[in-house]
């Protein structure tokens, strides 16, 4: 038990220096989503959108939610990133080479991800706060709408590493990751309710495990605890399922790397 | 650790076989064994099989047929207690760059569960060893490839190994580093380290193996220290290169030479001779002398010591360069 917190606090530590030096990675990293999406994004549809039907004051407040779990979308995707590199220069085979419990290098990518993703969330909530989006459910209702992230972010940084493991060059992997994340967020609810949509989006996006954390996170931000209590019931269902699904990817993907 | 050593090897490779995906085969039915405190090499061009075979042994690829003992551990069996007792030398590219070289070091003190208060001093050993303190807290984006080396030679030492495998110790440095690095690798075989390595440099394995296993196409082709390979091929080599016009004469020529004292072979290939003797400076006035008398032209003499790429050539039919 010690060893294996020794070593992933030690490949913890690798993967929040990389970072720390990689200053202008982290400002982008950071500033990205909320300066495209909930400032440029919202914005740019404030007057079109039809409050009628995104039923908010303003569509920033539609749109934070959908922003939140986009952000979490985009830094589990890129969760696997390092290591690919890692597979890719030889870093990964140094570390197997070594008397590690083989989850540690997986376990230490999920804290990372994980804090970089809360930080964002905050960072989010907190300028959204300053559009005058103020979530009604309070501190208590922040601190779910993280743990859904982190429900979601688990699944979708253990599909990254699987797309790491199995890829045969790092040009298939930004290719997928680009190929995945946007129709993940347009078959969502993120920008538009699935009310707004063509039937047949509205049915995909219903397929899309994104869609659940973004109705479970809106309601916490815009209504309150009697409407978001039976998404979030709904949201761990669904996660509890997409997680299962994609660790075993990675699982799998992990164990065939190792030959 | 509790090590259950099995022989008297530090290495036992028997019958090692590795097929990726049901198809590529890499190396087939490979066998070696290494003494403790050898240097062994692994030599052969690239895609040859050598870092496949250097993967099983480091516990992080998995046979497909065969068995692989490190210190009477089996690879596949016994990998932690394998790790635990192995140091691994990638080669040169396997470096975070965002890293400083102690960062990299503590890094792997983690990892090999080094206590805390005792990794630092180790950490400064190692980096000692090297030669490396002063540029121990520099970030390795900006390290010489040799620095670079020398850094994965200290990571290779740190958990203390009895063996210590190194892929292409060497690839890709000039000159200068290059003699260093063997300088750090005949010190570690001085210390009593199991020294495995691959390379595709002859001289490397010529100048720094105890023995070495000859690889080529997955397969081991000869086993033996650089001395006994060179003498297997059983004298000097003297080649001869007739002029053009000459090509007809070369079958009496042959036999002409082969009748000389201190002639132990001659084989012709196209308008070469190719002929082993027991010493060149001896025996080359005697090959002259029936050059002439036969009327024949020479375009090219050569002469010398076996090298390992003769015993490349003698042994997979082709030189290494050109696959280098």
């Amino acid at each position: 038990m010690n060893d294996y917190v020794q070593e992933v606090g030690a490949l913890t530590t690798r993967w929040v220096k990389r970072l720390s030096r990689e200053r202008f990675s982290l400002l982008f990293t950071l500033a990205q989503p909320m300066v495209f999406w909930l400032i440029f994004f919202g914005n740019l549809f404030q007057r079109t959108a039809d409050m009628a039907i995104v039923q908010t004051p303003n569509y920033i407040a539609f749109l934070t939610a959908g922003v939140v779990i986009m952000t979490i979308l985009n830094n589990g995707l890129a969760g696997g990133t390092d290591l690919l590199f890692d597979k890719e220069n030889g870093f990964l085979e140094r570390m197997l080479s070594t008397p590690i419990s083989r989850t540690s290098i997986v376990m230490s990518r999920f804290l990372f991800v994980m804090a970089i993703t809360s930080g964002q969330v905050l960072v989010i909530l907190g300028v959204a706060y300053l559009y005058g989006v103020h979530p009604v459910t309070g501190l208590g209702g922040v601190a779910v709408i993280i743990l859904i992230g982190l429900l979601f972010g688990i699944g979708l940084t253990a599909l990254s590493m699987a797309m790491a493991f199995s890829v045969k060059s790092h040009g298939d992997f930004f290719s997928m990751l680009g190929f995945l994340s946007l129709p993940m967020i347009f078959l969502s609810s993120a920008l538009v309710p699935l009310s707004a949509m063509p039937g047949w989006m509205a049915f995909l996006a219903r397929l899309n495990p994104m869609t659940w954390a973004i109705d479970a996170v809106r309601p916490l931000i815009l209504t309150g605890w009697d409407a978001a209590v039976p998404q979030i019931g709904i949201v761990v269902i669904v996660m509890a399922v997409f997680d299962a699904f994609c660790l075993w990817l990675a699982a799998k993907a992990f164990r065939k790397t190792l030959g | 650790m509790g090590l259950t050593v099995g022989g008297p090897f530090a290495i036992e490779v028997e019958g090692l076989s590795k097929t990726y995906d049901g198809a590529v085969t890499a190396v087939e039915d490979v066998s070696f064994q290494v003494s403790p405190g050898e240097v062994f090499g692994l030599l052969g061009p690239n895609g040859a099989g050598k870092t496949t075979t250097l993967r099983v042994l480091i516990t992080v690829l998995r046979p497909s047929g065969g068995t692989a003992r490190v210190l009477g551990m089996d690879v596949v069996e016994q990998a932690d207690a394998v790790r635990q007792a192995i140091g691994y030398v990638p080669q040169e590219r396997a470096i975070d760059r965002f890293l400083s070289g102690r960062e990299h070091l503590q890094l792997l003190a983690g990892l090999y569960h080094i206590p805390k208060d005792q990794a630092a001093a180790r950490i400064d050993a190692v980096l000692a060893l090297v030669n490396l303190e002063h540029k121990a807290d520099e970030i390795a984006r900006n390290y010489s490839g040799g620095m670079k080396r020398k850094l994965d030679i200290a990571c290779g030492l740190l958990p203390n190994p009895k063996v210590l495998f190194m892929d292409e110790p060497t690839l890709g440095l000039d000159v200068e580093s290059r003699l260093k690095i063997w300088e750090h690798i005949r010190q570690l075989k001085a210390r009593g380290i199991t020294i495995v390595l691959t390379t595709n440099y002859l001289d490397e394995a010529d100048q720094l193996c105890d023995r070495l296993a000859i690889i080529d196409g997955g397969r081991v082709k000869v086993i033996g220290s650089p001395k006994e390979l060179k003498s297997g091929l059983g004298g000097d080599i003297v080649t001869l290169t007739l002029a053009s016009g000459d090509l007809d004469k070369v079958e009496a020529l042959a036999q002409a030479i082969k009748g000389q004292t201190g002639v132990k072979a001659v084989s012709i290939k196209q308008h070469l001779l190719d002929i082993r003797v027991a010493s060149p400076e001896a025996t080359l006035p005697a090959i002259l002398g029936a050059v002439t008398a036969h009327g024949c032209r020479l375009e090219f003499v050569d002469f010398h010591r076996p090298r390992l790429d003769d015993v490349f050539l003698a042994h997979t039919g082709r030189h290494m360069k050109e696959d280098a």
